[in-house]
Parts: C-alpha cells; structure tokens; sequence
C-alpha cells in the first residue's frame, strides 16, 4: 500500500492507504475526523466540502494520495481553539442547520465562497454559489443569511480568516 | 418572557458539536473488532430466486461471512411488519403479505435483499458482495398503481388477489350522490400526487453489537423512533427479547419520516452480529438509499367537489389508488387511509365527505409516511379543488374561500375530525396583506413587459398533529398507543436532565424542551439536559413524527414538572417550617406566602437528597418525576401561503418570486425555530411541485436513482420566505401547542400548482411543473387560443 502524507489542521499526517482510498475515507477512518461527512455517491450534495490548499474540495472526489503534500483543513480545524470562526458563529446566530449534517460542508464551501468572493455577498450571489451543496432541512433561507453575516464578519476582523 | 424562556428565539444549545464537526452520528462511531456488510441487492424488479453461488465470494479476501435468506429462514428471524391494520369495506383484513428481512424465494423490487456479505474492511465487503452469483427466473413487474389491480398484471404475492391490499372507504356514500345531484357545480379533478424519495442528507446507518457475555444486542442506528425499533424488532422479528436489545439513536440527520421504519437492514445486522459474533457496520450509499428507503406519497386520484349556486361546497368525493410498493412497511396503510382522508374537509365546512382508497402492490420500493403523511395528499386535492372551481365560477378563489371556512368551533367533520380552535379567516387577512395581494394585478403587468407570466397561489391548509389519542387510533386500528414519556431528573445540585420518548434529528428539540424546563422552574437554560434516543435511559417513548414533539411530547414534560413542583413544595415546607398549602412557587423560588421566607430551587433540591429537615416515612427522599401523557384530540394547525411564480415562456422555467406563510401552530416555545421548521417544509413542497419525482421504467428499473437523476431543491431553486404566525391556543394540550414541523411540506404544493395554473391559464398541469412540462402546457394554451381565432 502506498503512503500518503498531507497536512491535515496544522498538524503532519501520515498513513499507508490502498490506492482507491478517496481523500474523506482517509480523512474519517484513517484520522478519525469525523465532521466530513458522505451524503451522496455523485459529488452533490457537498456534505464532504474540505479545503485542500485554500481552495474548497468535495473530499468523496478526490483520492487521498492526490492530496500527497497539500495543506488541508476540515471543519475542526477551523475555530482557533475555543474561539469559534465568525462563520461557524454566523451558522449557529442565523440558525443556519437544523439536523447538522450538511452543515460542515456548508460552513466551508462559504468561506470559500467569502474568500473568493469577498465580504459583501448579496442573496443572489450565495445561492449561485450554494449549487453544490445540498440541505434537505432549511430551506437555504437562514443558511443565505448565515453566509452574508458570516461573510461581513470575516470582512470586519471579527476574525481572523480561514485557518490556512 | 424571560430570554431563555417560552416564547424566546433562544439560540440552539446543539450547534456548537455540529458547527465544530463534534457531532456524533451513527457512522461517526466505531466498534472494537468492527466488521462491515453489504447487501447483495436485486437488479430486478420481479424476479424468482432458482440459486445463491457464494462460494467465490466467501474466497473473497477478508470475508467473515456470506448469510442468504435461506440462512434467515432457517434462523427463524421473522417477517417485517406493518403495525396499523385496515379493515376494507367489505369488512375483510388488509392482505398483509410476509416481508422477509432477506429475500428468500422471490425479489419483488430493484434493490430487494437477497444476500449480505460481512468482511473486514468495507471494501472488502462489497467486493465480495460483486463475487456473489445468483440466478434469476426474470418475471413481468407491474410499477403503475392504476394498473396493478388489472387482471393482466403480475401478481406479487399470493395473499393480495389482484394486488390489492384493502379497499377502503370513509364517509357516508348515499349522502354524497345526494349532495351532487343538487349542485349547482361540479368541479372535476384527475391528480397524480408524485412519488417523492425522502433523501434526509444523512444516509442510514447501522452498527450492530453482542455481548455473548449477557446474551444481549446493541443497535446504533439512524430512527426517529428507537422504542419502536426496539419494540418490533423484539416482539415481531424474535431477534431478542425487549430486555436484551437495547436501540441508541445517536445523532440523526434528518427523517421526515423515512426514519420511523423498521427496515430490513438493522435487523439483518442484529442477526449477522450475533451470527459472526463481531459488531457489523452497514452505511448506505445514496444510491442504494434511493431503493432501499421508504418512498412518499404516490396517489393517482379522482376528485370532485360541488358547489350550490352561491359557491358553498355542498360535498366532495375522492377516489384514489395509493401505491405501497413491493411490501407493506411499517405504518404505510395508515397514510392514504387515516392520515389523508380524514383531512379532505380542509378549513371548510363540507357537509358530506365520500373517499374511496384502494392500496395496491406494485415491483417498486414500498411507500410510507413522508413528511406530511396524507395530509399534503388531501391538501392538494382540496386546494385544488376549491381553486379550480373558484376559476370556474369565476369567483374570487380567496372570496370562495371565505365563505366556506369554518367559524365556529368545535367543528365536527363529516371525516372524523373535530376541530377544536382556529381563525382560518386571520390567518388568509394576514397573508394577503403580507403578500400585497393588491398590488398583484401590477406585477403582473410588469412582468408581462418583460415576457413572462406572473401567477398567484392560495393554500389554505389544515392538518392534524399530536398524534395521538391512543383509545382513538387503536379504534381506527393502529398497533401502539402514540402517548408519549417524559421524566425530569433533579439533581442535588439544582440542575436538571429531561429524559424525553422523543427524538430530535434537526427539531432542536435540546433547546426548545429545555426552554420550557427553564422557564417553568426558573433555572438558567445551561442547567437543563435533554436526554433522548437510547432506549437504557429512556424507559419507553413513541419517537418523533407527525408533528408530535411539542404538542405531545412536551406536554408531557410540562405533566411530569407538575409532579415535581408538588414534590418540591412539600420539601420546601420542611425547609421553611410552613405548611405545604401556605408554599408558593414563584421565579425559581419556593416562599411562604404572607412572609419574607424563601428557599431558593436549588436549596429546595439539595435538600430533596439529602432529607435532614424530614423523614424517609413522611417524605420520600429525591426529587425525579415522570408522566405518560396521552392527548385528548388532535391538534389542528392550519394557515395560508401564498405563491407567486413567475414563468418564462420561452423556456417553461418557472421561478418562485415570493413566499408568504401565515401559520397557526398554536403556543411557540421558540419562533427562530419554528420559523426554520417551516422554511425546510415549504422546501420539501416546492421540490414535489417544480422538482423531484421518482421516476420507475415499465420493467420497473428506478431511473431516477441518484442525486443526478432525482432533482434536490438547490438554494438557488428557492426564494426567502416570509413567515409569519397566527395564534389561537389549542385546548387539549396544557401549553396550547399545535405542531409545525410538517406545514411547510403540506401547504405548498397546491400553492405553487395554484400560481402555474393561474400563470399559464390551463389547469393541465401536473407535479412536478418542470419547465418541459410547463412549456408544453404552454404550447396547448397557445394551439387551443389560435384555433378559437
């Protein structure tokens, strides 16, 4: 079995993975991050969105030693240590999940979308945006409130910006 | 209202695990020694079993076994059952047909079991499972419900002649020809209500365990019902004895139904764990959800409904065929009859009611309750029905409403429901004034110069939650009685655990249950637990489902607070040396009427446990109190939304413009989160009317199996909604509380037809309104005006 070696939340992480290991497999099984999740089969449903080098990723897309030497952040890492990032805190004062599954994916596919887009994201722009994340429980409309207020707070130094 | 307490939009205690990637959710969890399976399933939808060759899969590497049906049979595990029994009008029982948890002899739909292969790594497994060779006998399948009771179709199983499960009916027949033959109009109506696939975003998952030491089972897994789980898993599939089984919940993502089930898989895990002795790990893929979930609604109806000269609805009648699928699941008979026909009196006053439902069997997954159960079923046909003949009467279809809607209460049904409390009326005013219904015809003419058409949609909607009065379901023939359990757990130290028979998977159950807690005891919300889904610590409950948690299951919290305020005085009348009649209870602290002595909560439970100022014989030490709280009626929560579309003639893409809701659920405990339940069911509703549909091929291949194939509503398919409420207080519960997780979902399908149709000028249009459809139904208006030129 080939190795794989990443930077997973700051930290080094090295593992031996058959070589069809998709990158969430490893990311769940191999380092017990649990907060990606697998919603679908087909790359759409964005429960499993991590970022690979600053950039938003579905983890069930990409095999685990595609990422050999990348920087990857999941949703635990991205509060600094107790102090929650402004989306995080957007999702839970919007009251953007309601079952919580998606919403890992959802969190960072957003401030991908912020660090893309900027801080003053209109309702329009969010939703475009939100293609590739699927929520079976809100709605969207508190999740799209949850993203501008989370996008203006990053913008304000609220917060500091996503953790890589 | 203090800020944590009845009626506050308190933020939700459970965000944090979820926002940090801590929640725990059924595959989140591993087992020591942990094994995996995976299901062999059928690639037919009616098929013969003639031989299982398993012989090159068990050479697979790390495979541990390879179990068939004719290992379950032989095990004696027993059948799936469907716990609400229906009697057909000519008094005989529903033809309940054997659901074995593995297909022993016959496959009756794609993605039936018929063999499971455990291994020691997931993959492993389903490379095994490829190695798995069974031989089919490919047999004719029937997947249209208006064409499985036909004698040329295929019969599925040999106890339902004709595939027919009951034929049954509600209401006073006679009564209905009378009431037609007097009317002035009839207006007629043929509806598809769409098959619909539940997709909460989590998967279903499984992880079996036993503990030879104890001879007992464990079984994590994604329910909204643990109890009942545990219940029909014990007393009808004889996996273990209810002692001996013990269900946990963990995090669930997402129901609306599709959780409630018994399905074949936990209990094929029970039965492979103890049979490998090693905890078993199951984990549904999407696609394999997509055949292996219970499925919703698919009705195909005939409504009529008729009018007297003035637009007063005189009676209505309504034939319908309701598609179950391949077997019965576990409350399926329950939907189309009880939970739907029950409801087609809406918020009117119809003096005669008539529906005739017949359940059939078809080679498709089976169908079961869907967020709304029925009741967005009976929603569609008398929205429709009222909106269609409004049009035709060329009455105003709010107008018409009015004019029907009940005003007094109670009101008794000729469908069995008594009303007991609503203002139809306020919540319509609302809604239009919320909406600018006014300032409609100005849209519309706006929208005209830029091509498109501008429609606008009424649902006026009623439903029945709280389910349930256990004396009136089991007279209606349900197998369980729906109370519900609470216990409030005292600690010494004054802070509190809520144990609930309710299960919160996206409710926010954590937080509204602890704000009534909080509220009623006067202790800061941060004191308060919500223990729930583990049937080790919850003695017995009913689960989560038809709107029942608030209305039925916090009902009975706020019984068992009662019991712990009685207890709490007569300890605190020790304390305070008064007599127990002269203790009052006020903001969190016990006082002597007439006097400056207090004891605060805390001192009072402190002094509960350790029992100095009484003794054990005058006074039980401790302070933990339970209820069972069985409802007296339904409860009726009933609004109005309001849709309007704007559609492109172009392309038949319809777009939703704007979203009013006014909803009367009765007491909010927290409006942030009812607001957020009615968001996420309008979604589910706009996504049956533009969006998704399941679609089967005539040999009943599902073509619609993944998220590819099966639309999703995306965000950028919806608007953001206005929603607001109304309030009268329901009279059965001690808060008032309706019930709104299901609202959005049964409002809005008729809303968004009523926009179309009024848009488009056809009422030929059937869900889902996807811009084919709608561009063709455009094509006929067009050919139909030219040839009237």
């Amino acid at each position: 079995m080939p190795a794989v070696s990443m930077t997973v939340n700051g930290k080094p992480a090295t593992a031996d993975v058959e070589p069809r290991t998709l990158l969430v497999q490893f990311l769940r099984e191999n380092l017990r991050l649990t907060g990606t999740h697998v919603g679908c089969d087909t790359s759409q449903c964005g429960a499993c969105v991590v970022h690979v080098d600053g950039k938003a990723v579905k983890s069930c897309t990409m095999l685990a030693i595609q990422a050999e030497g990348a920087n990857v952040t999941t949703i635990e890492g991205l509060a600094n240590g107790s102090q929650l990032h402004p989306m995080q805190e957007a999702f839970r004062e919007h009251h953007g999940l309601q079952c919580g599954f998606c919403t890992p994916g959802m969190i960072m596919t957003a401030v991908d979308m912020v660090n893309r887009k900027g801080n003053e994201l209109d309702d329009h722009t969010i939703r475009e945006e939100l293609e590739g994340n699927i929520c079976r429980c809100t709605g969207y409309h508190n999740i799209v409130k949850a993203i501008a207020a989370g996008a203006r707070s990053m913008g304000t130094g609220g917060a500091r910006k996503a953790a890589e | 209202m203090s800020a944590t307490g009845i009626g506050a939009p308190v933020r939700r205690k459970e965000d944090y695990r979820f926002i940090t990637g801590k929640g725990q959710y059924t595959d989140d969890l591993t087992r020591p020694g942990q094994t995996y399976i995976t299901f062999v399933r059928s690639p037919h939808a009616h098929a013969r079993i003639r031989r299982i060759d398993a012989s090159a899969a068990k050479g697979m590497p790390g495979v541990v076994a390879v179990l068939t049906g004719a290992d379950l049979a032989a095990d004696k595990v027993g059948s799936l059952i469907c716990g609400w029994a229906i009697t057909s009008k000519d008094g005989s029982p529903m033809k309940m047909a054997p659901h074995p948890a593995i297909a022993n002899t016959k496959a009756n739909h794609v993605g039936d079991p018929v063999a499971v292969v455990v291994a020691e790594t997931q993959a492993q497994a389903k490379d095994a499972a490829e190695k798995v060779v069974v031989d089919y006998e490919v047999l004719p399948a029937v997947v249209d419900p208006a064409k499985a009771q036909a004698k040329s179709a295929p019969q599925i199983h040999e106890v339902a002649p004709g595939n027919t499960i009951y034929e049954w009916h509600l209401g006073d027949q006679k009564a209905v020809e009378a009431a037609f033959k007097g009317a002035k109009h009839v207006t007629r109506l043929d509806i598809v209500n769409n098959r619909l696939v539940p997709n909460a975003m989590e998967p279903r998952a499984a992880i079996a365990e036993y503990d030879a030491g104890n001879d007992s089972l464990t079984l994590w897994n994604t329910t909204q019902n643990p109890h009942v789980a545990r219940l029909v898993i014990s007393a009808f599939v004889g996996i273990a004895p209810e002692h001996k089984l013990r269900v946990i919940a963990p995090d669930v993502g997402g129901g609306f139904g599709s959780k409630i089930f018994i399905y074949p898989e936990e209990v094929v895990c029970l039965w492979a764990a103890r049979k490998v002795n090693r905890p078993v790990k199951w984990v549904s893929e999407r696609t394999e959800a997509f055949v292996a979930d219970a499925h919703g609604r698919d009705h195909v109806t005939h409504a009529e409904m008729a009018f007297d000269g003035e637009g007063k609805i005189l009676a209505l009648r309504a034939k319908t065929i309701a598609n179950l699928g391949a077997y019965m699941s576990t409350f399926s008979s329950s939907v189309p009859t009880y939970l739907y026909a029950t409801l087609l009196s809406g918020q009117y006053e119809i003096p005669q009611i008539y529906c005739e439902v017949d359940a059939v069997y078809t080679n498709t997954v089976p169908v079961d309750a869907y967020r709304g159960a029925g009741r967005p079923e009976a929603t569609f046909v008398v929205e429709r029905l009222v909106e269609v003949g409004a049009r035709e009467m060329q009455i105003d279809p709010a107008d018409l409403r009015r004019r029907n809607f009940v005003k007094k209460f109670p009101h008794q049904t000729p469908v069995i429901m008594a009303y007991d409390a609503g203002d139809y009326n306020a919540s319509l005013k609302k809604a239009m004034e919320l909406a600018d219904v006014k300032g409609f015809a100005k849209r519309k003419r706006e929208s005209a110069r830029a091509g498109k058409l501008r429609g606008l949609g009424y649902s006026t909607y009623i439903e029945a939650c709280g389910i349930a009065p256990s004396q009136a379901v089991g007279s209606l023939g349900a197998g369980v009685g729906l109370w519900e359990s609470a216990e409030v757990r005292v600690n010494p130290t004054g802070s509190v655990e809520v144990l609930t028979g309710c299960h919160q998977h996206g409710q926010g159950h954590e937080t509204t249950f602890a704000q009534v807690v909080s509220d009623r005891l006067g202790i800061p919300i941060e004191n308060v637990s919500v223990v729930h889904g583990d049937t080790d610590k919850v003695q017995f409950g009913m689960g989560t489902y038809g709107s029942r948690s608030g209305a039925v299951g916090i009902s009975a919290i706020v019984k068992a607070l009662d019991k712990v305020e009685a207890k709490a005085k007569k300890v605190a009348s020790h304390l305070l040396e008064a007599a127990e009649a002269d203790i009052v209870f006020e903001n969190g602290q016990f006082k002597v009427a007439g006097t400056d002595k207090v004891a605060a909560f805390g001192d009072v439970a402190l002094n509960a446990y350790i029992a100095h100022k009484f003794s054990g014989q005058e006074l039980e030490p401790g302070l933990k109190e339970g209820s069972f709280y069985d409802p007296t009626n339904f409860t009726f929560p009933a609004g109005c939304h309001i849709c309007e579309v704007e559609v492109d003639t172009e392309t038949g893409q319809v777009e939703v413009v704007a979203w009013t809701a006014v909803d009367d659920f009765g007491k909010v405990i927290n409006p942030m989160i009812v607001e957020g339940q009615v968001h996420g069911g309008i979604a589910q509703g706009v996504g049956q009317a533009l969006l998704e549909n399941t679609t089967y091929d005539t040999d009943g291949q599902l073509v619609t199996g993944s998220y590819m194939d099966y639309t999703m509503p995306r965000a950028d398919n919806l608007p953001s909604f206005r929603v607001e409420t109304t309030e009268t207080l329901a009279p059965s519960n001690p808060l008032g509380i309706k019930g709104c997780g299901e609202a959005g979902a049964i409002a809005s399908p008729a809303a968004v037809i009523n926009a179309i149709t009024d848009a488009l000028g056809t009422e030929e249009i059937a869900m889902p309104a996807t811009p084919a459809a709608v561009w063709a139904a455009l094509q006929k208006v067009n050919q139909s005006r030219k040839a009237a030129e």
